[in-house]
Parts: C-alpha cells; structure tokens; sequence
C-alpha cells in the first residue's frame, strides 16, 4: 500500500517534470504543442547515446539531457514554431503532430525500434525499507530531483524579475508588452527551459516510462491530461494534478490490471467536463 | 418574411446547390475508373474508404468548425459494428449491416457529442482524443467479444443483396465502396447546401452572433456531429466488410491523426476535399513507401509541417477557388444579385 503510494508519488513528479513545460507553453501563448514528449524523447536517447556509448557518468548524461534538449527546444523555437503562434489552433495541432511524426520516424531510422535501456550506476539500484516501506533507490532519486526542480521552479515563478515578467506574460499578454516586457524573449527562454526539463524528465524516466520510438505519442495524452486538468495559470495546479494523476494511475494498474488506462480517460473527460478550465485554475476573466 | 426576400434566398441556395459540368466530369472519372483501372481496384476502395472517413471530418471541421482528435473512435465502432454483424450472421445482407455501422456509430456520435458543446478547441481536442482512447480501452477490455490485439478475425461477409459476391480481386468492393461513396456525398452536398448547412458555417463564424440571430447552435452542433459520426461509421463498416476484419487500429489515434491530414491535403469546407486528399495520400503512400518502407512517417510529418509553415490557405485552398470558377462557368444565369454579400461569409 505505501510502497504504491511511493510509486504512485514519484511517477507524477516525473510526470510533472515531463509536463510542466508544457503548461508554460499553453499558458503563455495558447500554443497547443503535441510534440512536447518528442522533446522529452530526444532527452532519453541523449542519454543513453551519451552513457552507454559514450561512457559519460550517469549525473553527467542527465545534466547533458537538459543542456542539449534545451538547445533544440531554443533552436527549434526560434526557427519553425515562431511561425505557428499566431495561426489558428488547428493549424497548431498539424504542426506538431507533423514534428511527431518526424521525430518518431527519425529517432526509429537513427536508432532501430527497440527499446532502450539507460546503464544506471549500481548505487541507484535496488531498494531498501524504511518501517516496513519498500523504497526503491530510484524512484527515491526521482522524487528528490523532481522535488528540488519543483522548489526551484516555484522559486524562479514567485522569487525572481524574470518569474514576475513570466506571470505578467501569462496574465495579460498585451499590457505586459506595453509595459515593455519582451514577452517573445521571455517566452522563448521558458521555451528552452521548458523544453530541456521535459528532456531531463525522458532521461530520468527511461526506466520507469521505457524508451521507445512511440514515446512521444505514448505519453502525450497524459502530458495533456496534467495541463488541461491542472490548469494553466500556476505551477501547483499541474504538479498537483502530476501527482494525483500518477498515484492514481500506478493504484489503478496494479488494483484493477484489466481496466488499463480506462479510469483516467474517463476522469480526464469528466474533469473537462465539469471544470473546463482546469480543476485547479482560478477564474479568469478570458 | 418578404416574399422577394424569400424568392431570393431560395434563388441563391438554388444556385449554391447547382451542379457544375466540373462536378459532374469528377464523378464520370470516377465511375470510368470500374472498366478503365481494374487492376487498381484494391487500392482504389482504400482510397475511396479514405476519403469517406475524411468527409465525415470535413462535416465537422470544415463545417461547423470542431476541432476533432478522436474521429476515429467512430470509424472504429462503425467497423467492430459491421464486422460483429457479419460475424456472428446477425445480419447478413451487407448494406443493411453498413446501415447498422451507421447508426451505431451515430448513438456513439450523439452521446458524445455533448461533450464537445462546452469549452475551448484545446477542451474539445482534448474531450475527443479522450473518447477515442476510451473506445479503444473498451474494445482492448473486451477482446472476448472484439479479438482484442489479434483483431476481429473469421468474418465472412455474404454476397451483396444475395446476387453480387466478394471476390479476391476487389472488383464487388470496389464498385460496391463508390456507389456508397457516391449517395453518401451527394446526402452531404443536399445537407451542407441546406439553409441547416449555411446556418453551420455561421456557427463557425461566430456562435454568438448565431444564436443572436437565432440559431440554435448546441442543437445544430449535437446534429452535424451525430451525422458526422455515421459518415465515420458508414466508412469504418465498408472497411471491414471490403477486408472481412476489423482491428484495433481502426480506432487509433494514428487513424484519427491520418484522416485529419487528408483533409487538410485536399482542403476543407467543399466535400471534395476528403476525396482528393486520400488520392494524393495514397498516391504519396505508394511513392514514398518505394523510397524508405519503414520511414515513410517522416515524409508524412515533414509534409504537415511544411503545409502549416508555408500556410494552409495557400495550399489547400488552391482547388476550392479553381472547382468554384468552372462550376460558375458553367451556369446559365448569373448567381442573384441580392445574393452575392453573403457569399463573403
């Protein structure tokens, strides 16, 4: 039962990780980006390319997955979404499933349809009890760098220039331009941050999500659950739906096996149904 | 209501509803193609089922304007419907079971669609990838009943009203798929010229300037989705009857995601769009297929990606203006003058 619980925690911070970018982007620009988990993918893989073959310590391969996943999501921010902000949200949902594709195809022709495994150092592996409680070595790393992200998000968002620039931005888009915030800037930035967590959440999740090519469309509804059920408007709606999603996702797959992911579909339409905007989300005037 | 008023708003719906020779040359083609391509009959009942499906999406998207992430949950039902009825020789005469594929489909349609009245594109992105992965939960739950990973397998379907047989070269399927084809478009050509079609476009214009005016735009919205769904479900069920199977596949995502790109290829809000997209997508299947068997993905993704950048109006809109052109060639009287303003709406 705890041990379930343990699982079901640290599967949604990596969740939240994974999605909070994500949440930024729709927030922020409206943008409806379904190739965020292609992102998160593109982290995996440069791990495994970078530990496995490479021989890079395991901490190193994890820093690197954010570094070089960052430069992509800034890359690719500044060359081809640019062009997408303004148009129509089904001219969005085209494009990125069109980067979906590619990246699926593409990361199959570079690296074979198998599945991968990242060599985690013998330290992290196995578990110990703590009263009784299973705790895996991993999933405990998990929850500790989740956390400590989470905090330093937090922090960034409430604490720092840039985080009060961030919520203006998300606010009210125009007046903060007409406060002379650089909302493209700031936007592109978050972009690249957002971006390199969802790569630092597919490196650090390989273990536990698995790492194939279909990861981006495997995950992709449950990164959207986490926004859409989460709301848009802070960092605590998404990490709370995170969490809420992934106890209860690992409970409902070892509880009840043959509903599969039965249970969260349907929360996720009544959710939607009953609060549009989010469970957590505070009225907005939009 | 004036009776010039009205003389003139049934002039101008007349004279939206007229057939052009350009129209008409279409669906010689079409039907020429049962004596002049018959060794392509197997892939031209795909590409006809193909277009079906991208028609029933075009009824809501380019239409009403919904946003749908989850059409093939329709396709799907429509396809398990058929094939279980076939199956177990519930029904055995094929077009009264592509009948029952349909209002399957519909009841699905109707039930969800209610769902999609509230909330904002991403909701209903959203509420609808959630339906379709429902169903194909539910399908996957009950493989007793649906075969679940293996597929519906050991269907046979009987012989069309008793006298025309399946055979292994698709000639039936063929001519049997475009036939369907053919009154199913021409419903939809009655449906969207109607003044309930006209009313649509001005739900996807603007819903609250529609329900000033009066329409009822949830009740419109719930209707043309209902029916969008049993379009889905006629095309699902002609699969499975053409391919005596039905899987899980059919109600994917990837099928979802596939039917949208077919109609963006072809362009939406004229019908033939759905059509014409499927035989360039096919015709791209075959060619890139050739080039790199297992990538062709990345062709596909490179080639939405490049329609959004280099913009949609500019691509898929080319054929709208060219069919609009030649039909009005083609008419006798000029369209109503009274008429004409609205046309820019």
């Amino acid at each position: 039962m705890m041990t379930i619980l343990f699982d079901g925690v640290a599967y949604g911070m990596l969740l939240f990780v994974l999605a909070c970018g994500l949440s930024v982007t729709l927030g922020l620009m409206n943008f409806v980006n379904l190739a965020h988990g292609s992102f998160a993918m593109a982290g995996g893989y440069i791990t495994v390319i970078v530990v496995n073959r490479l021989g890079v310590p395991f901490w190193g391969g994890l820093v690197l997955a954010f570094v070089l996943t960052a430069i992509i999501g800034a890359v690719l921010e500044r060359t081809l979404y640019v062009h997408v902000y303004a148009k129509s949200h089904l001219d969005q949902v085209l494009f990125t499933i069109g980067l979906v594709f590619m990246s699926v195809a593409g990361v199959d022709y570079l690296m074979g349809s198998s599945q991968q495994f990242v060599q985690i150092p013998a330290v992290l592996q196995g578990q110990f009890d703590v009263f009784g409680v299973g705790v895996g070595r991993y999933r405990l790393l998990i929850i500790a760098v989740c956390g400590f992200l989470t905090l330093a998000l937090q922090f960034i968002l409430i604490g720092t220039r840039f985080g009060s620039r961030l919520r203006a931005a998300v606010d009210d888009q125009r007046v903060a331009r007409g406060l002379g915030i650089n909302v493209g800037a700031v936007f592109g930035l978050t972009f690249a941050v957002g971006s390199g967590l969802a790569g630092l959440g597919g490196a650090l999740g390989a273990e536990i999500l698995g790492l194939d090519p279909t990861f981006p469309l495997k995950y992709m509804i449950y990164f959207l659950i986490v926004v859409t059920v989460g709301g848009t408007s802070s960092i605590t709606g998404p990490f709370l739906a995170s969490i809420l999603l992934g106890i209860a996702d690992v409970a409902g797959k070892y509880y009840f096996p043959s509903l599969g992911a039965f249970v969260i579909y349907t929360i996720m339409i009544v959710v939607l149904i009953w609060r549009p905007q989010g469970l957590f989300a505070r009225a907005t005037a939009r | 209501m004036r009776p010039d008023l009205e003389a003139a708003t049934t002039r101008y719906l007349r004279a939206r509803a007229r057939f052009g020779p350009l129209e008409i040359l279409f669906w010689v083609i079409a039907f020429s193609t049962i004596w002049l391509l018959p060794t392509r009959h197997l892939i031209l009942t795909e590409t006809v089922i193909w277009g079906l499906f991208a028609l029933s999406l075009d009824l809501i998207l380019g239409y009403a304007g919904i946003i749908s992430l989850g059409h093939a949950a329709f396709f799907g039902v429509g396809a398990y419907a058929a094939g279980l009825l076939a199956k177990y020789e519930i029904v055995n005469e094929p077009t009264v079971a592509l009948a029952a594929s349909a209002l399957a489909a519909a009841v699905v349609g109707f039930a969800t669609s209610f769902l999609v009245l509230r909330g904002s594109d991403l909701t209903r992105l959203m509420v609808t990838l959630g339906v379709s992965l429902v169903c194909f939960e539910l399908a996957n739950r009950y493989g007793d009943i649906t075969g679940g990973a293996d597929g519906l397998q050991g269907v046979t379907i009987a012989p069309i009203f008793g006298m025309w047989r399946f055979d292994m070269f698709g000639h039936t399927a063929y001519i049997y798929c475009l036939v369907v084809l053919f009154i199913m478009f021409m419903l939809a050509r009655r449906i969207v010229n109607s003044p309930f079609g006209l009313s649509l476009k001005a739900i996807k214009g603007n819903p609250l300037r529609s329900s000033a005016v009066g329409i009822a735009v949830n009740w419109r919205l719930v209707a043309v989705y209902t029916l969008s769904a049993a379009y889905a479900g006629v095309a699902g069920g002609l699969l499975a009857q053409t391919q005596a199977f039905a899987s899980l596949s059919m109600l994917s995502l990837e099928r979802s995601a596939d039917a949208l790109l077919i109609l963006i290829i072809g362009g939406t809000g004229y019908l033939y769009g759905g059509i014409f997209g499927a035989l360039i997508y096919r015709l791209l299947q075959d060619y890139l297929s050739d080039l790199t068997a297992r990538y062709w993905q990345f062709w596909i993704g490179l080639l939405l990606v490049a329609i959004v950048i280099i913009g949609r109006e500019r691509i898929g809109g080319w054929i709208a203006p060219v069919v609009r052109v030649a039909s009005q060639l083609g008419r006798r009287a000029p369209p109503a003058k009274a008429a004409e303003p609205e046309k820019g709406g």
